[in-house]
């Protein structure tokens, strides 16, 4: 066999790199079409009202303008988990920023004159805005209706009459007896604000509706099936009327997961005769019309033996999912399966409550909610190991899963899940962990200047996905034996084709120049995926590209055999050529077979070659409605960060010195994209961690709804160096050994952050984010107490 | 609506000549009008860089800058930066190091490098990081684009550059750092 076409693990071009260069890659935001029309949208200033009166008239007499929308005309209420939204506010508004009336015009700037123009009565209502209010006796309910959404039954269980969403349970062991053996037991409790994706391309969608029931819908989404189907339940249609495309896509972080502004687009389209229109979100509904990452509190009590070993911890995590239920029904079903950290704990109770409120929406977040879990769950773990003056590190190695352990859902960890060990000593040596000065001494006065600290954090997550997710595969010879891959996650950056790319030459044996994972995406000619979503596209889409590529390899040789006289058995395919094992010069090309073969006298057979793979979760079972048990999860990703900073006592400001990061990839399946998702991620958690996220005012109004108020990193925010860590520990079922490492990368870095921050100042923080402003006044606060 | 005004301009090479509306950015003009879309509007406040494109040798937030502020004026967006065909050197390089992934931004960082390097071909780290502290990008990181632009300044190779960082596998870093 060649040694040639070894791309798994290798570090070739990403394809899409070309065009992004060149400005030639077309967002949607760049598409326009022939008599398109622009839509805006008019929001609600209120939290909570009630819509007494709108006054459409002078909007729609301005000229250009071809339709104005309000809610009252629209019956539809759909949702991906629960049917709890409306595609305009009707009768009432849920949170400032909800959509009031829509307006399609000949430009954009008649549309917004136009929403101007509108005049909406509003009768303001008391809003509730913390999640702790909102699930006190006597709140006001977001949704007094929630009893009769319909909603996904055995996966999610709303409390009716109240403003829970969903109420995960996690039940194991006996958590008060574990209480009782335990020899200390802590109480902490810890807060995560809403966050932003903040993609650089907002969300935009050019929607055509056509005759007969059929729509045409252009956008920057992550996941096309996912929209078509929602559309197709949300209109009553077939889905063959509902052809989505999606082209290059300008980040999605989780934001564009589910479906936004399709509904609300096609609608226009249609009360405007079938004109396409197109809505592209300014940066401001970015941030306070579409949705954010859940807020989450969480409040953990631990009980510990002298020694650090966990036996007893009880939860209960509070997520903020703000007026609708979206992803965070999942997100508070999935972080609580992981709401214990990567630990054996014998006895645990886990209540995770996704709760309602006036603020706007929570959604799918890189992490999935695991990012503000880990916040609460690492941090804890440091602030005990400070209790039994037990080093955070060791005091980690006695607590993690081991083979035979059972995790908090009743999975059994075994040698093959990964090593969150390995990772954790990674990150540790790599950042002087043990070595560190002063180390076990935390400071009994805050320090003056610049201090230096060092924390570490580990992490887990696995995808969170229905039982019966799947996603499949064609690849297509070409003439010159070239091959197309056709599948449906999509790519807005993470870099899943140029891996995927390589899976597949490698499995051809062809050099992976001659291959081509179709980028823009199209429910009308690619094969069908669930969503782009949980870090899982790698890894079942690879599954299904080697399936698919072994139907090519299983069909070249089907028709070679015959040419060659030879049984099939026999053949290898091999750089391009398919020859006789003992035999090898009675061999043929791949390009002699791609589209059938031809004999001499002109004869043909075999035929263009098409291979199919397809994959489904394997062994993923319910988790019982009482007690959490159960498989939710194909496969673990390990991980941990390990953080030096430098904290500025007299400003509060944090410069983060090194930060890094391990992870049990399974199998790197690039390396370039391996190690530049973990860069991204880094930077994205340590926005997380320093300056990221929403502010209200008392009567629920964002306050930083743009780029002057709500900063993200910029390059001078890098740290001063970054360093990248894999273990592979093969997943059996993973494509070449491979697991999922899109999300993980942001995951803990803010528990990092905080347990370094301990370790220079001696004090504990519990609330994201660690601002100049939070850690000075803290600091000061800290002195005049002493 | 708004009136119209008459300007002229070149873009890439070529020269243009028309009217625009009084209130249109020079961002629309080159998106809608010229259909240039390599450039992007991230924010239309000026504050994520995406917008960037070259005006008279200066990266300018064209989403804040009217069109008939550029009459007169030469213009490069990234629709300009490779030429027969072939990617510059500058877009190979982020080619190469990975410093693309959902492309979004870069467009607007190219042309914040681009007219950094005319004005000084050979930056120093703390130059390069001023240059594209403007330009927001959301996927990288930055530490890929920093490794391509310091690749693609030519006179960066020489041993004793300035602000060289040090290599790791797996690692990058900026001066300052203690190792």
């Amino acid at each position: 066999m060649t040694t040639e076409h070894r791309y798994v693990g290798g570090n070739h071009p990403r394809p899409d790199a070309y065009d992004k260069v060149t400005g030639e890659a077309q967002y949607v935001h760049d598409m326009a079409l022939p008599g398109m029309l622009h839509a805006r949208i008019r929001t609600s200033p209120h939290a909570s009202a009630r819509i007494v009166s709108i006054d459409v008239s002078r909007a729609a007499a301005l000229p250009g303008v071809y339709v104005v929308l309000t809610g009252a005309e629209l019956d539809h209420q759909l949702g991906l988990y629960m049917a709890d939204k409306r595609i305009l506010a009707r009768s009432v508004v849920r949170y400032q920023g909800d959509p009031v009336v829509a307006v399609a015009a000949q430009t954009e700037a008649i549309a917004a004159h136009a929403c101007d123009l509108v005049q909406v009565e509003y009768e303001p209502l008391v809003p509730v805005l913390d999640p702790e209010a909102a699930i006190s006796e006597g709140a006001p309910l977001v949704h007094p209706d929630l009893h009769t959404y319909s909603h996904m039954k055995g996966v999610f269980f709303p409390v009716p009459h109240s403003n829970i969403a969903h109420h995960q349970k996690i039940r194991k062991g006996d958590v008060e007896r574990g209480f009782a053996e335990s020899d200390c037991v802590f109480d902490n409790s810890f807060d995560n604000p809403p966050v932003q994706h903040v993609p650089l391309e907002t969300h935009a969608v050019i929607a055509r509706a056509l005759t007969r029931g059929r729509m045409d819908v252009i956008t920057s989404a992550q996941s096309p099936f996912t929209v078509r189907n929602i559309l197709a339940h949300t209109f009553g249609v077939p889905h063959n009327n509902v052809r989505v495309r999606i082209p290059c896509v300008g980040g999605g972080f989780g934001g564009k997961a589910g479906i936004h502004l399709e509904p609300l687009a096609y609608m226009l389209s249609s009360r405007a005769g079938g004109r396409p229109v197109k809505i592209v979100a300014t940066r401001e509904e970015e941030f306070n019309t579409l949705p954010s990452r859940q807020g989450l509190k969480t409040r953990i009590k631990t009980g510990v033996t002298r020694e650090g070993k966990l036996v007893a911890i009880k939860v209960q995590y509070l997520w903020d999912a703000g007026a609708h239920a979206d992803y965070g029904v999942n997100v508070g079903r999935a972080a609580a399966t992981a709401g214990a950290g990567p630990y054996s704990v014998p006895h645990c109770h886990v209540d995770s409550l996704v709760v309602y409120t006036n603020k706007v929406f929570g959604t799918a977040f890189r992490g999935f909610g695991h990012l503000e879990v880990m916040w609460g769950v690492e941090r804890n773990l440091d602030i005990i190991a400070h209790q039994l003056r037990i080093d955070p590190h060791e005091m980690r190695q006695r607590n993690f899963l081991r083979p035979g352990d059972t995790t908090i859902t009743g999975e059994v960890f075994t040698e093959n899940h990964g090593r969150p060990d390995l990772c954790l000593e990674q990150v540790a040596g790599a950042i002087g962990y043990a070595t560190r000065p002063g180390r076990g001494q935390t400071p009994t006065r805050v320090p003056a200047g610049k201090v230096r600290g060092y924390g570490i954090a580990s992490l887990h997550k696995a995808p969170a996905m229905p039982v019966f997710t799947s996603c499949s595969c064609v690849i297509h010879f070409n003439e010159d034996a070239s091959v197309r891959v056709l599948i449906s996650g999509v790519d807005y950056g993470q870099g899943t084709y140029t891996a995927l790319a390589g899976i597949a030459a490698q499995e051809l044996s062809i050099p992976v120049e001659k291959v081509l994972v179709t980028f823009d995406q199209d429910t009308g000619t690619q094969p069908y995926d669930w969503q782009t979503v949980a870090s899982r596209f790698a890894f079942m889409g690879g599954n299904a590209v080697i399936q698919a590529a072994r139907d090519c390899l299983d069909q070249l040789r089907q028709t070679a055999a015959q040419v060659l006289h030879s049984p099939v058995d026999d053949l290898v395919c091999d750089n391009e050529t398919i020859y006789v094992r003992h035999n090898p010069h009675q061999r043929l090309s791949y390009r002699q077979l791609a589209l059938g073969y031809t004999f001499d006298d002109g004869n043909s057979i075999g035929g263009p070659i098409i291979g199919r793979g397809r994959y489904i979760a394997q062994g993923l079972t319910h988790l019982d409605p009482q007690t959490g048990q159960g498989k939710a999860a194909i496969n673990w990703t390990y991980g941990a960060h390990g953080v030096v900073l430098e904290v500025d006592t007299e400003t509060g400001d944090i410069e983060v010195v090194h930060i890094a990061s391990s992870f049990d990839a399974g199998k790197v399946l690039h390396a370039g994209m391996c190690r530049t998702q973990v860069e991204g991620g880094v930077m994205q958690g340590l926005g997380s961690s320093l300056i990221e996220g929403f502010k209200f005012d008392e009567q629920g109004r964002l306050l930083n709804p743009s780029f002057v108020d709500y900063k993200i990193p910029t390059v001078k925010d890098m740290p001063r160096q970054m360093s990248q860590f894999f273990v592979e520990t093969p997943q059996l079922d993973g494509p070449h050994g491979a697991r999922g490492i899109g999300e993980h990368p942001m995951i803990a870095v803010p528990s990092a952050i905080g347990n370094a921050l301990f370790d220079a100042l001696g004090i504990q923080f519990h609330q994201l984010p660690l601002t100049p402003e939070r850690v000075y006044l803290t600091i000061k606060k800290h002195r005049t107490d002493k | 609506m708004s009136r119209e005004l008459p300007i002229q301009l070149t873009v890439n090479g070529t020269p243009w000549e028309g009217t625009v509306p009084a209130d249109l950015t020079l961002l629309r003009f080159l998106r809608e009008r010229l259909a240039l879309t390599g450039a992007k509007e991230g924010c239309g406040i000026g504050e994520c860089g995406a917008c960037t494109v070259i005006v008279n040798g200066r990266p300018i937030n064209t989403c804040l800058m009217l069109a008939v502020e550029a009459d007169g004026a030469v213009l490069q967006t990234v629709e300009g930066e490779a030429s027969d065909g072939q990617l510059s050197g500058l877009q190979q390089a982020f080619v190469d190091h990975h410093a693309v992934q959902c492309g979004f931004c870069t467009p607007g960082m190219l042309m914040s490098v681009r007219a950094l390097l005319q004005r000084n071909p050979s930056p120093t780290e703390e130059e390069i990081v001023e240059a594209i502290a403007g330009n927001l990008c959301r996927c990288t990181g930055y530490s890929a684009i920093l490794s391509a632009i310091r690749s693609a300044g030519p006179a960066r190779e020489a041993p004793d550059a300035p602000g060289e960082a040090p290599r790791l596998a797996g690692s990058v870093a900026r001066p300052g750092d203690e190792r």
